[in-house]
């Protein structure tokens, strides 16, 4: 899948809530085709402290926009520095990147995907890409509380919409893995992206219901391409780029404890 | 345009722009963005007689204008690269360049040996300089004997260019590249990372996961540039000029300071296409100073 270094316009920067933006790119010409769970290596400038780019996954693609979005919290200064950009601004930028999560076969299989925190993010292209498909996804979004969850609207035209809070003051309260749905359905696929602790769960609920799960990782990188090795993950196959051989892993090639 | 031609040993290269190993795999990753072609040399990933599984995860720390790694030359050994990734980079038309690390002498030139059969290889680069393998790698490079040991034992049995890639983590830099000459190195490039360490205080652990990693980006920019002046000096051999170059005038203060060719590391991670940007801006300066070729400028600095 061929990659491009991109100098896209900002369409649109929106601040979804305290810490949290969601950025819009557009380009005069088409974006190139991306699948969901890929990423994009945003270019960070003037920063004092952040020297690489921040690799953030693809939140949406609007294709009759022609516009792509990232949905990022503000981390560090680099982050920080992307929520700062105004529409018209530029913003160069290394795309499609990594290999992403697995569409569905057919639109019999039943498929959940778990997001936690930002971690929603590529779940609502994969989504979409789900619904274009014919397949009606089921989302289960998990968040300390209410204000944590963004974009429901938008999830809730794409599919089942399934909520846990920690403090209960949204949907079902605990955690992610306690939600009533594990009980009230069966999923053949399981897709997630969140917390580290969360995902480790969630793949061990999807394989005690025998489940095939795909988590995407967040381990540190710098090329974003596998060239420096950095971002490596221990596999069934030793050390993998997560840049180039992930983000998004069957957890069958994982060395977790699940 | 200006004649941007440069030869280090029996290489020419179209221009001094080359790739430092580690920062730009075998290439091919980055065919999407620039034409392979117009770079002066590719280095490829660090290559042992065995295959190496790195050291752990993490093995990246960001720190201020630069970044910290520790991958400790993770690759699948030398008959891999021989039977698997050389069919798919022997038709690159560039000079494609092993870098060539080990543990002792001998699996040293073992795997120099094996290189060495590769029609379409026609240089190595030794790296007697890594600082994130415990045996071996930069042991060798940190004192004039053993530098001329490895670099002795490899030139028995390598015919063809061979460079020598010095650590800056000595005292004394030019004694070794002195040494690394008289043993039969083609030419030295330097530096390899300069050994550092990130802290993170709310676990008070260290941010790799051997503690310590070797520092790259601009950050150690004045260092290598101080090291390959002294260098140029001290030897005869062309030297390769790397550390921190993240542009063309950074590129031209190194061909000015000695550097008869350049690696661009780091900022590939930066800007994936900064290679060709670097080339051009070399020949836009040539041709801003009125200079019809690269070598015009090569140690061309006025003390």
């Amino acid at each position: 899948m061929m990659k491009y270094i991109l100098d896209l316009v900002v369409t649109a920067n929106e601040r979804l809530r305290e810490g949290y933006i969601l950025l819009k790119l557009t380009d005069g010409k088409p974006l190139p085709p991306m699948f969901p769970g890929q990423f994009a290596e945003l270019k960070v400038e003037g920063s004092d402290t952040t020297f690489l780019r921040r690799p953030i996954s693809i939140n949406y693609v609007d294709e009759e926009k022609n516009e792509v979005w990232f949905l990022i919290h503000e981390v560090g200064d680099g982050t920080r520095r992307l929520g700062k950009l105004s529409v018209g601004d530029k913003l160069n930028v290394v795309m499609p990147l990594g290999k992403g999560f697995t569409l569905p076969d057919s639109v019999e299989e039943n498929v959940l995907l778990v997001g936690g925190g930002v971690g929603t993010a590529p779940l609502l292209y994969m989504g979409k890409k789900m619904a274009e498909k014919g397949c009606r996804p089921s989302f289960l979004l998990g968040g300390r509380s209410a204000g944590d969850l963004m974009q429901l609207d938008m999830f809730r035209a794409l599919g089942k919409v399934y909520i846990t809070t920690e403090d209960g003051s949204l949907g079902e309260k605990g955690f992610v893995t306690q939600h009533s749905v594990w009980q009230s359905e069966r999923f053949d696929r399981v897709a997630t992206c969140g917390p580290k602790p969360m995902m480790v769960a969630v793949a061990r609920q999807a394989k005690a219901e025998g489940a095939e799960c795909e988590v995407s990782l967040e381990n540190l990188m710098a090329c974003g391409v596998g060239a420096c090795l950095c971002c490596v993950e221990n596999t069934t196959e030793g050390h993998l780029c997560v840049c180039k051989e992930g983000p998004v892993f069957n957890t069958n090639r994982l060395l977790w404890q699940i | 345009m200006a004649d941007l031609r440069v030869n280090i040993g029996s290489l020419l290269l179209k221009n001094p722009v080359m790739t430092a190993s580690g920062t730009f795999g075998y290439g091919l990753e980055f065919s999407d963005f620039v034409r392979l072609e117009d770079i002066g040399g590719i280095i490829v990933k660090g290559t042992t007689l065995n295959p190496r599984e790195g050291n752990p995860y993490p093995r990246m720390a960001e720190t201020p204008q630069g970044m910290l790694n520790c991958v400790g030359v993770h690759n699948k050994g030398v008959d891999y690269f021989c039977e698997h990734i050389y069919p798919r980079i022997q038709d690159i038309r560039t000079n494609m360049i092993v870098n060539v690390s080990g543990s002792c002498c001998e699996d040293y030139a073992e795997c120099a040996a094996r290189i060495n059969e590769l029609e379409h290889i026609p240089a190595i680069e030794l790296n007697i300089s890594c600082p994130n393998v415990k045996q071996g790698g930069m042991a060798f490079g940190v004192t004039p004997e053993g530098a001329a040991s490895v670099v002795g034992a490899v030139r028995k049995v390598y015919g063809k260019t061979l460079i020598v890639k010095l650590s800056p983590n000595v005292t004394d830099v030019a004694s070794i590249a002195r040494s690394v000459e008289d043993a039969g190195a083609d030419s030295v490039s330097l530096i390899n990372t300069l050994m550092g360490m990130a802290i993170d205080v709310e676990r008070r652990r260290p941010v790799l996961s051997i503690s310590t990693g070797g520092l790259s980006g601009p950050a150690v920019k004045p260092v290598a540039l101080r090291m390959v002046w002294q260098v140029a000096k001290a030897v005869k051999i062309p030297v390769v000029g790397l550390g921190g170059i993240m542009n063309a005038r950074d590129a031209v203060e190194f061909l000015l300071a000695g550097a008869t060719a350049v690696e661009i590391g780091t900022a590939n991670f930066i800007d994936p296409a900064v290679t060709v940007k670097v080339a051009r801006g070399i020949d836009e300066y040539l041709e801003r100073h009125g200079c019809h070729s690269v070598r015009e400028i090569i140690g061309a600095l006025e003390e």
